[in-house]
């Protein structure tokens, strides 16, 4: 059976070979995303609880395992419904736009020093090519529902993300200007050492800049008045049911965890070590990969839980007026330290 | 067909396609999508051209920031499509000879003629360590680093012409400003007075 499936393997020409190596390497990438995107909504909902002092879900299989499944199969089983004089086209089109640049993004992430699909030299502009395509799926959405609590959601979404953009393109001139690529791995590599070689050290005002425009282009809380359930409802969303529904949550859950992954990469080392020589933990793996990307999920939940919502004319305020100043002089800042050498980061 | 041929001809089909969608389509919303299609597509044939950084550039400028900006401004208009036909018999051989000139002219410039690989050489094939992005850097900042000063002032200048143009005071305005608003201390909203305690009077009646 092996030697045989060994034979037929090799007598696939070289092309094909690629193609059905890349397509399974990008199913290894999302079967793991999308199984993180349901159980993240469980941990969610426990976090949450267990900060209001609650339990959380706790019925559905055991201490509510299950819980995430049952709602997939809810929202699968339910029925799509498209609001009368709607725009048919963009109506179904907008999730899957909303989802498609969430997941694309992940080809150029480092997992550790071998396992990256795409190891390309623009890695850092293509993410952030890719994060700006997403608010097309909630302005589509908003305009195709023909409903004005959908449409003011779309606008204030749109304006809060084309906002934020700047400031967060700025924190990633930074870090390019710091690692002197724009490739990932190569980002990776330039913070080798222990904790204290990490960019968040020299870029620490980028990373608080990049971290929370982070949590505004994905519409999180307290930045979430495109959803603003108080004010227009669910805003983008209003209109949409069953699968359709479900997949603009995944593109915010996958997006979420693409943006705490992205900031673990770029400022906390990705898959290095914090204190290396030691066996074991002292390793660089994957795992450590992980553990900062759950450091930066358990702050989006715990800001959910503590903030109040922004007023829009403070989002725009604190945007434009507030991070994008501080990201100009601290690339200046930057700069001066790349230029003289400074140790340990720059030597 | 060579694998690149068909992905050259498959992404230059649409390419053309969503170009023509953009000025036939009769929802200005359509057109817009179209055209950020027709960047995308425009980006994946820049793509076959080893010029990543171009493409991903293109990408992310126009698809991310400009036509956004655009689909905003034209989901907010309130077009009459019912008044914008109105007259087109009456227009239309103006503007067919003046669509007739400018394609003469387009032609003239650049006809098939001017191209092919007898006149432009074939692009030279790189290996997969070759950079397009420090090269590009390289010229920019070498060779032309005066001409994209220049460039980056203009903008600059333009930047700000822009929100001076726009900027206007308006006492009337009744908006809050949250600057003044994080300053407020205690102390200017709220005055402790001593008092003595009052005795609680039952109600009458």
């Amino acid at each position: 059976m092996l030697e045989w499936l060994q034979s037929t393997w090799m007598s696939l020409p070289m092309s094909v070979q690629d193609t059905v190596i890349i397509v399974a390497k990008i199913v290894a990438i999302v079967v793991p995303i999308m199984l993180s995107v349901a159980y993240l909504t469980l941990a969610e909902r426990k976090v949450i609880g267990y900060i209001q002092v609650r339990i959380g879900p706790n019925r559905v299989g055991p201490r509510g395992l299950l819980q995430p499944i049952a709602d997939g199969l809810k929202l699968l089983m339910k029925e799509i419904i498209v609001p009368h004089n709607a725009n048919r086209y963009l109506f179904i089109i907008a999730p899957i736009l909303a989802l498609a640049p969430a997941l694309a993004a992940w080809a150029v992430i480092p997992f550790n020093d071998e396992w990256v699909l795409a190891d390309i030299d623009a890695g850092l502009l293509y993410l952030l090519a890719m994060t700006s395509m997403a608010v097309y799926g909630v302005i589509l959405a908003g305009w195709a529902s023909n409903s004005k609590y959908a449409f003011l959601g779309a606008i204030r979404s749109a304006a809060q993300v084309v906002s934020y953009e700047i400031a967060m393109g700025f924190a990633l001139v930074g870090v390019l200007m710091a690692a002197g690529s724009l490739n990932l791995q190569d980002i990776v590599l330039a913070q080798q050492g222990s904790f204290l070689h990490w960019f968040w050290i020299p870029l620490f005002p980028l990373f608080l800049v990049y971290f929370i425009s982070g949590v505004a282009e994905t519409n999180r809380a307290p930045f979430d008045v495109a959803e603003g359930e108080s004010e227009i409802v669910a805003g983008f969303h209003v209109e949409y049911s069953g699968m359709t529904f479900a997949l603009f949550f995944l593109a915010e859950y996958a997006n979420m965890i693409l943006i705490s992954v992205l900031s673990a990469v770029m400022f906390l080392g990705g898959w290095l070590p914090p204190i290396e020589g030691i066996p074991i933990i002292g390793e660089p793996s994957i795992f450590w990969l992980l553990a900062k990307t759950s450091f930066f999920l358990f702050l989006f939940l715990w800001f959910r839980a503590t903030f109040p919502r922004y007023r829009y004319d403070q989002i725009m305020r604190l945007g434009w007026k507030i991070f994008i100043p501080i990201t100009i002089v601290w690339i200046v800042v930057t700069g001066v330290l790349v230029l003289a050498n400074v140790s340990p980061w720059f030597d | 067909m060579e694998p690149v041929q068909f992905v050259f001809y498959a992404f230059a089909t649409v390419l053309v396609l969503a170009s023509l969608a953009v000025i036939t389509a009769r929802n200005p919303v359509y057109s817009v999508l179209f055209l950020v299609l027709a960047f995308f597509t425009s980006a994946a044939i820049w793509l076959l051209l080893e010029a990543e950084f171009l493409a991903i550039t293109l990408v992310l400028v126009y698809v991310g920031a400009v036509m956004v900006l655009f689909l905003f401004v034209v989901m907010m208009l309130d077009i009459n499509l019912d008044q914008l036909r109105e007259g087109f018999a009456k227009y239309l051989p103006v503007g067919a000879l003046v669509g007739f000139i400018i394609l003469v002219q387009m032609v003239i410039v650049l006809g098939p003629e001017q191209f092919g690989l007898d006149r432009v050489a074939d692009p030279v094939k790189h290996g997969p360590d070759y950079s397009n992005t420090k090269e590009l850097g390289n010229v920019l900042y070498t060779d032309y680093v005066f001409p994209f000063e220049l460039a980056s002032v203009i903008l600059l200048v333009a930047i700000v012409a822009a929100i001076a143009l726009t900027l206007r005071r308006r006492p009337e305005n009744k908006a809050m400003n949250a600057a003044d608003q994080i300053k407020v201390k205690r102390a200017e909203r709220i005055k402790l007075i001593a008092m003595a305690p009052e005795k609680d009077e039952p109600a009458e009646g």
